[in-house]
């Protein structure tokens, strides 16, 4: 596939004033986390033994996963449906990808009672094979390394601008080995999401009664699959927007207007789907019932709400309404990923669980140490489309 | 043959040889649910429980735990089972009926803790069936405490180096103690290396032995007795079966007991995932087909000659 | 004062017993302590054929209250029957001798009785400047407590001075006063802490000693473990008001009169090992000082006594459950309130950005038509 995209890094000063307000949330973060180990969990969170899992699983690591899967949503476009034309928008993406995913394992880490034993997965791996928490854990760490190497080629491109150094050859050889056997590795960043983000779903199944029925169905991997999806399109378009505006770029208006509609049919086919699987059921009375049947109520007021704006053509058209209509979207995956782990899930009426300010500090830590890692490289690295400009910006 | 074609054989191959090596424990690590053969329990009966709390005090000695103490230390009075406390006695209460009820791991057949656990960390016994906790596999991800329904397995958040804390039927007493039968007809280690709580409840309240023995003797005393029980020995499916049985004179939903169903709680996660993943001959498949795909969108692409050059751009 | 030892003899009409009055009390007090009736009848016979077994009873840095409770105890009338049991051949409160003749009398009786005698020891020993502080005979505590224990068949040290120092031991301890056990390091120490020990613990210390030859159950600080093996909280009477969390809040108030329990005024029952909820003292019923409605101040503890203050609270060693349960569903888990806010504020304000600049996007693109590319149009 010869894809014409230039790439170029943004240039430009690091050190902005928006980078060094994240900063201080990322030094915050930090703090709270050098707090959490010498403490212990609870300290920090307001974890308990009814919701042993909290803000960090179901934002972190569940939602901040999906937030990451814009690669593997544009991957699929380009190199299996074949539509050449969203090529440059593969770049940015695998880079949210490899952040996302990335921080992820960060956040595992934090959330973990035991890490130092986390080692102990890929080599002890074979002790029981049958928990979907393995199959997410190994396919996640895989996926990490699988994205770095998609993602080596803007490395090796600025590189490779110094070829007489070390680096410059390394860079070169790089190149030609990534470019060799791309359709074998991006066939792996395509396999490997598709398993764990459908594991993420097999994970809630196994908590079998304590998973209320407005979520508990065995279609979950599937649906968590296509969630994931719906998430991975709407952040693209939402960062496409963005980096356009931040970093003066010109604006993708045209072709994310045409992602937009591959969204809606998405949207409508999982909305369409919830609905009757819901249905049959015969769960749907609860939607005004208890709060459970209101966050159902949500889910699915969100995902029409966002879909309805991809499906009138004049809106799909207005860059304002993408944004608009991707972070309806967006939201509304997410209310589903936090509705499964976290609202849905019912260890019994005595229990309540609300993340604690020192929890809440982490997360937000993790969210801008992202953002800040996505600046730094698309200011350093050729990822963003678009030739060269003038390195003065905002 | 084409360098393309030739490169797709050579990875079908390598990712051939991978499966071989993974099928075989993806397919053997199911446990089918059955009930092991010598399995061990507990059984336990509500109507002759004078809730002394005898059992919850031995069950600290005998397993080296420190006191749940209430805020101003006084009491030792845990709100049910926590990191400190691997049994309690709780008390149901309303206008008609009284009911202490003890709570410890029900030893379940076919336990979600230990399907959840990534590294078998909590392990079923495949002779005793009793489910056994081992620190040095655990990360402290706590997945178990999602999966159990009866919320057994509780996590040390106050420890900066923190495990779950869950009863194992005193295993640890057991050493070189063999079972032996007794004049009761109930099979007994040697006093001192069986479960604590069963051998110091004054009135026999909660008693231990192999589960088939148990389970004769509940179906024998509601034979015995049926007006004064609920006629159900829980434990007998529930949940897929559990080897810590009750007897109860008020209703098992009262006392924080659920109807739970025939199967294992893990029965549909496993379904699905078997039915994915089976010989993992699915994701091998997949990866194929998106490898084909892919080179076969190149040669429309580039045009035949593009594909026997090999070359192409990086992505 | 009489010769005590004239009192010696059963036989005697003025202070003896005849034989089933004295076989009587014998069961009696050895029932008491916990002896069965062979063994008491053992110790009967033993006493009647003469056989008494000698005991050398040292005075060191004490004020005698051990001895003094002994003395009083009267049912039945043990201080006969102490000297009807045993020989008290060297005791500096109750022998008439001194000077000398009780110099000659330690030696006569530690030669006559070697190896056989019980040695008691009363009161703390100094070991600082190698034991000047406390001297008698010319020899140092230190060294006579050595030399008399080294060739006594048991060593009972009673009272907490004897056991671990009691009173002289405390802060700043001038002269490194410390019990019997320290100093006698070789030697196996039959120790009955409490201020004073209650004298029938040690008689049946010595009435199993004279009777079976051996000595009670001990714990890890030599202490029997039939008296001392339980803590005051675990035997107290007012036990139950504790379990209930009925408490004297102060000396004086409604919950005193009624009896509750003293823990909040600091009571060290449940720090301290010793029997007088059980035993109590003078043969008088609530003869002890939470009986009397004053906090157990811990005697028998080294730790505690002279140590913690007097109302001070101490922790419960092994705390058992109450009367209360838990009910099946007890709530638990935390919802801040700043948190909560916190989160609201972020996601509406991020959401609420979010739309602004999706507003603004859409007005410029219905503005102006598409910049020129070679303007440094910058927007953010």
């Amino acid at each position: 596939m010869s894809h014409d995209t230039v790439h170029s890094p943004v240039g430009g000063s690091l050190w902005t004033r928006p980078v060094r307000i994240l900063l201080v949330f990322v030094a915050l973060g930090a703090i709270m986390t050098v707090w959490r180990f010498a403490a212990g969990l609870g300290a920090v969170s307001n974890l308990n033994d009814g919701y042993p899992w909290g803000v960090w699983i179901a934002f972190d690591v569940v939602t901040g996963t999906a937030l990451g899967c814009g690669g593997y949503a544009v991957a699929l476009l380009v190199y299996i449906l074949n539509k050449g034309e969203y090529h440059p928008l593969v770049r940015p993406a695998i880079l949210t990808s490899l952040l996302g995913y990335g921080l992820a394992v960060l956040a595992v880490t934090i959330d973990l009672g035991r890490p130092w034993s986390l080692w102990k997965v890929p080599v002890f791996f074979w002790r029981w094979t049958g928990s979907p928490q393995l199959e997410v854990a190994l396919c996640v760490a895989a996926y990490v390394a699988v994205l770095l190497v998609e993602l080596s080629p803007a490395f090796f491109e600025k590189w490779s601008q110094s070829p007489d150094t070390g680096l410059g050859r390394f860079a070169e050889k790089g190149l030609r080995f990534v470019t060799r056997w791309q359709v074998w590795i991006i066939a792996l960043g395509l396999l490997l999401p598709t398993m764990h983000q459908s594991s993420l779903g097999t994970m809630m199944l196994l908590t079998g009664p304590k998973l209320d029925p407005l979520w508990f169905t065995p279609w979950l991997p599937f649906l968590f699959l296509v969630n994931c999806v719906i998430i991975g399109y709407g952040v693209v378009v939402l960062e496409g927007h963005l980096a356009s505006s931040a970093f003066g770029r010109p604006r993708e208006t045209e072709m994310l207007g045409r992602l937009a509609r591959v969204v809606m049919w998405v949207a409508w086919f999982f909305f369409a789907f919830r609905l009757i699987d819901v249905g049959l059921r015969g769960q749907l009375g609860r939607v005004f019932a208890d709060l459970r049947g209101f966050a159902f109520l949500v889910e699915m007021l969100l995902l029409a709400g966002g879909a309805l704006i991809f499906t009138s053509e004049t809106r799909r058209r207005d860059p304002g309404q993408q944004f608009l209509g991707g972070m309806v979207l967006i939201t509304a995956g997410v209310v589903y990923r936090f509705n499964v782990y976290l609202v849905g899930f019912a260890p019994g009426d005595e229990w309540s669980y609300f993340p604690a300010v020192p929890e809440l500090l982490i997360t937000f830590g993790i969210v801008a140490l992202e953002v800040v890692l996505y600046v730094a490289a698309v200011t350093v690295f050729p990822i963003l489309a678009g030739p060269r400009e003038e390195p003065a910006r905002a | 043959m084409n360098p393309g074609r030739r490169r797709a054989l050579r990875v079908l191959a390598g990712t051939g040889a991978a499966t071989a090596a993974a099928a075989s424990p993806v397919a053997a690590s199911r446990a089918s649910g059955v009930v092991p053969p010598e399995a061990v329990g507990m059984l336990y009966d509500t109507t002759r429980c004078i809730g002394c709390k005898a059992c919850v005090s031995a069950c600290l000695r005998a397993n080296d735990l420190e006191p749940d103490r209430s805020p101003d230390g006084l009491y030792q009075a845990p709100l049910g089972l926590n990191s400190r406390t691997k049994n309690v006695i709780k008390l149901y209460k309303d206008e008609q009926q009284t009911s202490y009820v003890k709570m410890q791991c029900m030893h379940c057949v076919d336990p979600a803790c230990a399907s959840a656990c990534m590294l078998g960390s909590l392990h079923k016994d495949e002779t005793t069936g009793i489910v056994s906790y081992d620190p040095s596999y655990c990360v402290g991800c706590r997945y178990c405490q999602m999966a159990c329904p009866f919320e057994v397995t509780k996590f040390e958040f106050d420890k900066a180096v923190p495990k779950i804390v869950k009863c194992e039927l005193c295993r640890h007493r057991v050493q070189d103690a063999t079972f032996t039968q007794t004049d009761s007809g109930f099979s007994r280690y040697p006093r001192g290396h069986g479960p604590a709580c069963c051998e110091v409840c004054p009135r026999e309240a909660v008693i231990y032995g192999k589960r088939s023995e148990l389970l004769a003797e509940a179906k024998r005393r509601l034979d015995a007795n049926p007006d004064a029980y609920v006629p159900k020995v829980y434990g007998e499916t529930e949940a897929g079966g559990t080897q810590v049985l009750y007897l109860s004179h008020v209703d098992f939903e009262k006392l924080g007991l659920p109807d739970y169903g025939d199967q294992g709680i893990p029965h549909v996660a496993y379904a699905v995932q078997e039915g994915i993943y089976k010989g993992f001959i699915a994701p091998v498949a997949l990866y194929t087909a998106l490898g084909l795909v892919m080179l076969r969108n190149r040669k429309k692409e580039d045009g035949p000659d593009a594909a026997d050059s090999g070359k192409g751009v990086a992505p | 004062m009489d010769d005590l030892r004239s009192f010696a003899s059963p036989d005697t009409a003025e202070g003896g017993l005849d034989r089933r009055s004295f076989v009587k009390v014998i069961t009696m007090a050895a029932a008491a302590v916990g002896l069965n009736a062979s063994a008491a009848a053992r110790v009967a016979e033993a006493a009647a054929a003469g056989v008494k077994p000698s005991v050398i009873w040292l005075h060191f840095q004490e004020c005698t209250g051990c001895t003094e409770s002994l003395l009083r105890t009267s049912h039945p009338d043990i201080a006969k029957l102490i000297l009807d049991l045993v020989s008290l051949d060297y005791h500096e409160t109750l022998m008439a001798a001194s000077g000398n003749q009780a110099e000659d009398a330690l030696h006569a009786a530690m030669k006559a009785n070697e190896g056989k005698y019980i040695c008691v020891v009363e009161g703390a020993i100094p070991t600082r400047d190698d034991g000047i502080y406390c001297m008698i005979g010319g020899k140092t505590a230190l060294q006579l407590v050595e030399e008399v224990a080294d060739k006594a068949a048991a060593v009972i040290a009673i009272g907490s001075c004897a056991s671990w120092g009691g009173i002289p031991s405390a802060d700043p301890n001038p002269t490194g006063a410390t019990g019997a056990p320290t100093v006698l390091k070789d030697k196996a120490v039959v120790t009955l802490p409490g201020c004073p020990a209650n004298p029938y613990i040690f008689l049946g210390t010595a009435l199993q000693f004279v009777a079976l030859g051996t000595l009670p159950a001990l714990d890890d600080k030599g202490r029997p473990m039939f008296a001392y093996g339980r803590t005051i909280h675990e035997h107290c009477p007012r036990r139950a008001h504790f379990d209930a969390g009925r408490f004297v809040q102060q000396f004086g108030d409604e919950g005193h009169r009624q009896g509750w329990c003293l823990y909040k005024t600091g009571c060290k029952g449940p720090a301290t090992h010793a029997s007088c909820s059980t035993l109590q003292f003078g043969e008088t019923v609530d003869a002890w000082p939470i009986g009397l409605g004053h906090p157990c101040f811990g005697c028998t503890e080294q730790k505690v006594a002279f140590r913690v203050p007097l109302h001070d609270t101490v922790e419960i060693d092994r705390p058992t459950p109450p009367d209360t349960y838990p009910p099946i569903e007890a709530s638990q888990g935390k919802v801040g309130a700043v948190a909560t806010g916190l989160t609201g504020l972020v996601v509406g304000g991020a959401l609420g950005a979010g739309y602004r600049f999706a507003k603004k996007l859409s007005a410029e693109n219905e503005g102006d038509p598409p910049p020129p590319p070679d303007d440094k149009e910058v927007t953010s």
